[in-house]
């Protein structure tokens, strides 16, 4: 939408150059589109409506967990008055088949009579939290949408290489949007599981006497993802293809802008890292349709009637390799596109070349290849024996060393800049410390003995929380904030940002900080009403529950100057040129916003990315695409020998 | 607008687009496989001795089956080649040859050998009462022999307990067995066998009834065991031997559908995705055979393209013959 707003005011730069432009009809141009940046921007706003919606389940879960089995304020009212009148029994999700009223009836399901969050309300809240967050809207924005807007921009690319699988890819991944929206209304509600659907529990949920195979919440969690992961597969074959096939002349791979590598090692990562999953997907669901064993270990005993019997000789601990083999590298599809963004939202606003752009390209490699080896760090309470447990420690603690150079080469990069504090700056400077204690709290989570204590608590939440919430989220508002005049031609209100900024800066450490405390004290991560049933071993920490709650509640309020100020941005936001930021790279050398085509002048690459403040040189950036001044030197084509693509044909 | 490199290669990487598409896509469908195969060696290994079934697949049908494919993947190429070398007709016929292979070996898959498994049953005893049924287990003579133990009888199913999902395979079962007894007995014209109750039946309505299968009828002497142990090289007819086996004795029975044990779960799961691939690669290979715009219409316009096109599906078709090659061994003979 934000291209459609603006689209209307470059038809003058779109006119008189030689790009055949046949007229799209709307359909085309904004809905089934084939280029890029429409993708771009539909995986965007499909992904914050996500995230937005992932963090309001949280927000009921945190009123639980301030004020349990007291009503939720406004929607557990209502619910509570819903239940008088359907006279449904308390504290369970109706059961009952399709009506008219089926969809109303799970909705309130999750709430109990007296309208606060119930037990399998909560379930179900967390699962899809974790879910929709992780796959549904981290990875479409920050991989997805940022690298679909701006890598073929970056690398001076029409398009992507495949334009209609990209376009396959973005209707895939809603099909798996819509299943799994779907999901919460169906008799039963949503999965119930947990994202990371630990069988036999995931395997036996939803499965009631006398309820559907398929019409049941876990069922369509499996297909949902299913979906989602062929999005991903065809997403990410056509990225690295495009990053090696449609480089500008002169674009060597040293030349590459950080992010495009980052977004290159992300996509290997979502290749080779998601079909594990996808297969072991497939097994959940012949376990729960078809009757297999695949994760059913033999003479499990099942206290509840259920539908299915197994005939056993499955193993649970199948499902948490396979599942954990992708969701490691998980980790890094959501960190690696992070930091990119704000490695290029860092160069730009200190006026400096990136200290260690080399070392930090082969970090993210070192990175990426390390991450399918850590993966069984998640199962050090499985008991799997001393040798194994000790092989992924190593593995683990190895996997930090990469890490702490990308953070360092980052920090080393602000080091005598002339930083200028715009509102993606901002972002990105807070992403370092956050990012930072994020990581380095994951350290006791690498050695096997401190593990075992920690495991499961609160911890956990606020290390992989610190990661990705203060640190990749920060990082896709810094992204927004950067791009913006790019896809829109007009600035985002700097004040709003500010107010923003500050404001969330502020209330998301109240959330996740005081976790650590509570983690350290043993704070469970999975009791329904917060650790008031266990108030004699964690009274002195079950306080911050109401601390945190707030500073949840607040850091929602926050995100209201957000959203406010993106779309009246859109219409009201200050003008600007092909270039505000004084930027090198790329995506800046095109028309705002750039046509169906990107480029309107055959582009090519000079220099490297960031040549920032160069000693001598009239301005302090140059892009990419100035020719040398020496008009004695050779053109693109000779000088970088190694890249025939762009040499004259013979 | 034009994307570079479509059809040309680009000359530093020396790939045209599709070329480097379908590479990757192989890495991504290499972890699928290699994620439903080690799932099938995890369950292989952590599965208790005696409970991996052995010999249950149809070894000269499958390689059969492993030949048409292989041959398919050769006129592949020949049908590659054929357009590289400007001979149309040449391609059509090669392509087509492709595509009839293919078909073959999904109608053998699908009207051969999975039924074949679905008409057949398993009952699997429990352990403390696996003494009771020596003469068509032959547990004694396999510990001799210093082979696995088994705990399943397997045959067709000839009666099932009252209420069981299984009762009308027990009756078709039934019918057959009845059949197969006139036939032997010489007297074909049995009329009346279509309405006929179950022949064999017992007391107790809670039991089944299995028409043996070889390796199950000959486990009560030691030469007959050892044949049994390598039975599944050359398939052999169920054997006319029946047995009964109480209810209280049954740990697990059911046809040999996926839910019947570990190995099936993996057999299915494995061969109907492979199944799948090869469905997806007939349909692309018809596509690139008929005379529709992008399909071999292309060879007026733009013949190279078209070429492009059958080298990219070509590797996939590769790919999944590969697939085969492990699918056969691991399943069929190990």
């Amino acid at each position: 939408m934000a291209s459609l707003a603006a689209n209307h005011g470059h038809d003058v730069a779109d006119d008189g150059h030689h790009h055949d432009h046949h007229e799209l009809g709307f359909w085309q141009k904004y809905i089934f589109s084939t280029d890029h940046k429409v993708i771009g921007i539909q995986y965007g706003l499909t992904g914050l409506s996500f995230l937005f919606f992932g963090f309001m389940l949280m927000l009921v879960m945190r009123w639980q967990l301030a004020h349990p089995g007291e009503a939720v304020p406004v929607i557990g009212e209502m619910a509570a008055r819903l239940h008088a009148f359907f006279a449904l029994p308390q504290n369970a999700i109706p059961k009952e088949g399709f009506d008219g009223w089926f969809w109303l009836r799970a909705l309130i399901g999750a709430f109990d009579t007296k309208g606060a969050l119930a037990a399998d309300g909560y379930n179900t809240y967390g699962a899809m939290h974790g879910t929709i967050m992780v796959f549904f809207g981290i990875v479409p924005v920050a991989f997805a949408a940022f690298g679909n807007y701006v890598v073929p921009l970056q690398i001076g690319a029409p398009d992507m290489c495949f334009p209609k699988i990209n376009m396959a890819s973005f209707w895939t991944f809603f099909i798996s949007c819509v299943i799994m929206l779907f999901s919460f209304v169906i008799p039963g509600g949503a999965a119930k599981s947990g994202w990371t659907a630990y069988p036999p529990l995931s395997v036996i949920a939803d499965m009631p006497a006398g309820g559907s195979l398929w019409w049941n919440g876990q069922t369509l969690w499996l297909i949902g993802m299913v979906f989602n992961i062929t999005a991903s597969l065809l997403g990410s074959v056509n990225f690295i293809a495009t990053i090696i096939q449609l480089r500008a002349p002169g674009l060597t791979w040293m030349r590459l802008p950080f992010f495009t590598w980052a977004q290159f090692i992300t996509a290997f990562l979502l290749l080779l890292a998601f079909p594990p999953l996808e297969a072991a997907g497939f097994m959940q669901l012949m376990d729960r349709v078809a009757g297999t064993s695949f994760f059913m270990p033999t003479g499990l005993m099942l206290v509840q009637n259920v539908e299915q019997t197994w005939t056993g000789g499955g193993h649970p601990l199948l499902w948490q390799h396979l599942f954990w083999f992708l969701a490691h590298p998980e980790v890094y599809v959501l960190i690696l596109p992070a930091l990119g963004m704000v490695a290029e939202i860092i160069a730009n606003n200190t006026r400096k070349p990136l200290y260690g752009y080399k070392a930090m390209v082969i970090a993210i490699f070192v990175l990426a290849f390390l991450s399918f080896i850590v993966w069984a760090h998640h199962m050090f309470m499985t008991g799997m024996g001393t040798k194994v447990a000790a092989f992924f420690q190593v593995t683990t603690i190895m996997i930090s060393v990469p890490s702490v150079i990308l953070l360092t080469c980052l920090l080393l990069s602000l080091w005598g800049g002339a930083i200028r504090f715009t509102v993606p700056m901002l972002f990105a400077a807070a992403f370092l410390p956050m990012f930072g204690i994020g990581g380095l709290t994951g350290i006791p989570l690498a050695f096997n003995t401190t593990d075992l204590y920690l495991h499961d608590t609160y911890y956990i939440i606020a290390h992989f929380h610190y990661i990705v919430a203060p640190g990749t989220i920060f990082a896709i508002f810094a992204g927004v904030y950067y791009w913006f005049p790019k896809t829109t031609g007009r600035h985002m209100g700097h004040f709003l940002g500010h107010v923003h900024f500050w404001l969330s800066l502020i209330f998301i450490n109240g959330v996740f900080f005081p976790m650590f405390l509570q983690g350290m004290a043993g704070v469970h991560r999975r009791w329904y009403d917060g650790g008031v049933t266990y108030d004699q071993l964690i009274g002195p920490v079950l306080h911050w529950n109401k601390f945190m709650s707030y500073s949840a509640f607040l850091l929602a309020l926050a995100q209201l100057p957000f959203i406010f100020n993106f779309f009246w941005s859109m219409k009201k936001g200050r003008k600007t040129d092909d270039n505000p930021w004084e930027a090198t790279t790329l995506e800046w050398d095109t028309p705002t916003p750039p046509p169906h085509g990107n480029f309107i002048k055959p582009i090519a690459v000079y220099r490297g990315p960031y040549e920032y403040s160069v000693p001598g040189a009239a301005k302090d950036f140059t892009p990419q695409s100035e020719p040398p001044v020496d008009q004695s030197q050779k053109p693109p084509g000779e000088t970088a020998p190694l890249h025939p693509a762009i040499a004259p044909a013979h | 607008m034009d994307i570079p490199y479509n059809v040309s290669a680009r000359p530093d990487t020396g790939l045209y687009n599709a070329k480097l598409g379908i590479w990757l896509f192989l890495a991504s469908e290499v972890m699928l496989f290699g994620g439903l195969f080690s799932a099938y060696i995890f369950l292989r290994m952590s599965s208790e001795p005696g409970y991996w079934p052995m010999g249950l697949l149809n070894v000269p049908v499958g390689t059969f089956n492993t030949f048409v494919l292989i041959a398919s993947s050769v006129t592949v190429v020949l049908a590659w080649a054929s357009l590289k070398m400007r001979r149309f007709t040449q391609y059509k016929v090669y392509m087509a040859i492709t595509i009839l292979c293919g078909l073959l070996f999904l109608g053998i898959k699908l009207f051969v050998e999975w039924p074949e498994k679905f008409h057949h049953f398993g009952v699997v005893v429990k352990k403390d009462a696996i003494a009771k049924y020596e003469p068509v287990l032959g547990n004694t003579i396999l510990a001799e022999l210093d082979k696995a133990p088994r705990y399943e009888i397997s045959g067709y199913l000839l009666d099932a307990p009252k209420g069981s999902p299984y009762e009308h395979m027990a009756k078709e079962g039934a019918e057959h067995f009845r059949h197969k007894l006139h036939e032997k007995a010489g007297n074909g014209a049995a009329a009346d066998a279509h309405h006929a109750e179950p022949i064999i039946t017992t007391d107790d309505p809670a039991d089944f009834v299995i028409q043996l299968d070889v390796a199950n009828a000959e486990s009560d002497t030691k030469e007959g065991v050892e044949r049994a142990s390598h039975a599944h090289f050359i398939p052999r007819p169920a054997s006319l031997k029946t047995a009964v086996i109480k209810a209280e004795d049954v740990q697990s029975a059911s046809p040999f559908v996926p839910r019947h044990s570990s190995y099936f779960s993996c057999y299915f799961l494995i061969t109907g995705l492979h199944g799948l691939h090869v469905l997806a690669g007939v349909i692309v290979f018809i596509y690139f055979w008929l005379p529709i715009p992008g399909g071999a219409n292309l060879y007026k316009t733009n013949p190279e393209h078209l070429a492009n096109r059958v080298e990219v599906a070509g590797l996939f078709w590769h790919f999944v013959d590969l697939v085969w090659i492990f699918v056969f061994p691991i399943f069929y003979l190990l």
